[in-house]
């Protein structure tokens, strides 16, 4: 067990599963994106390029081990938050600006706005997930 | 892709997601019947390879982006191992929830392709 961070753990590990799946779908369908039609719409498939890659970030510091990652957990969890919530009130009061879908357009909704739900939960298990002071 | 055996994958695999999920909850950890479940959502997502591979051969192609099909179909093909692999890293009844959750995502990953492949125009990518 001590392989795994404090993090990694029980239904954390649910939550990290999922993060890993949205982490997947937003990479993925962002790469075909960008390869097959990044013309039509380059700021639109830059963000969730971007997202996706915000996803891998906290997919992977859910994981890892030790206060480093725990912070970088809560960086990658907080702009994800931020961005689903900037996004997508721009998306509903300006929709011109987003012609094309993005992970966090209308919160996510693209994705049964599990992205606008996701970081929340991220951020209720990081508290109490905190590393204990042996963890280094 | 042939519409009802897509719908049987669906609802195979929302079934079977469903059923780890409430087993989760109800704090089994993963046992033959869990792992069987994600064993035949597997099996019909390598069944739907051969079919994605050999259907266009009959004049049944996707009428939207093939990349983007097949991207999905890899990525879906992925997922029931590496759920697997990972629910029995640590074998509680954690791990029969996410073994649950690969495979909603993969009754979502399947409508995607379903869409892919009939559905083109205006609302082809309303919803997901």
């Amino acid at each position: 067990m001590s392989q795994l961070s404090s993090r990694a753990v029980g239904v954390g590990r649910v939550l990290i599963a999922v993060y890993a799946i949205l982490a997947l779908a937003a990479t993925a369908r962002s790469i075909v994106q960008l390869a097959g039609r990044f013309d039509q719409a380059p700021v639109a498939y830059s963000l969730s390029a971007f997202a996706g890659l915000v996803y891998v970030l906290a997919t992977i510091a859910l994981i890892g081990k030790g206060r480093t990652w725990y912070a970088v957990a809560w960086v990658a969890i907080g702009i994800e938050l931020l961005g689903v919530l900037v996004v997508g009130i721009l998306s509903i009061v300006h929709p011109e600006y987003f012609p094309h879908d993005t992970v966090w357009s209308y919160f996510g909704r693209g994705y049964l706005f599990i992205p606008l739900v996701l970081p929340i939960l991220g951020m209720v298990w990081l508290v109490r997930s905190r590393p204990r002071p042996e963890e280094s | 892709m042939i519409e009802w055996f897509t719908t049987v994958q669906i609802a195979v695999a929302v079934g079977a997601g469903l059923l780890c999920v409430v087993l989760g909850l109800a704090k089994r950890s993963p046992n033959d019947l869990i792992l069987g479940a994600a064993a035949l959502v597997e099996l019909l997502l390598i069944a739907q390879v051969v079919v994605a591979i050999v259907a266009p051969a009959f004049g049944n192609a996707p009428t939207g982006s093939g990349l983007e099909f097949w991207v999905y179909l890899v990525s879906a093909v992925l997922l029931p191992p590496l759920a697997v692999f990972w629910a029995l890293i640590e074998r509680t009844r954690w791990s029969t929830v996410v073994i649950g959750v690969a495979c909603l995502a993969i009754a979502v990953m399947v409508y995607r392709m379903n869409v892919i492949w009939f559905v083109q125009g205006p609302g082809a990518l309303a919803g997901l």
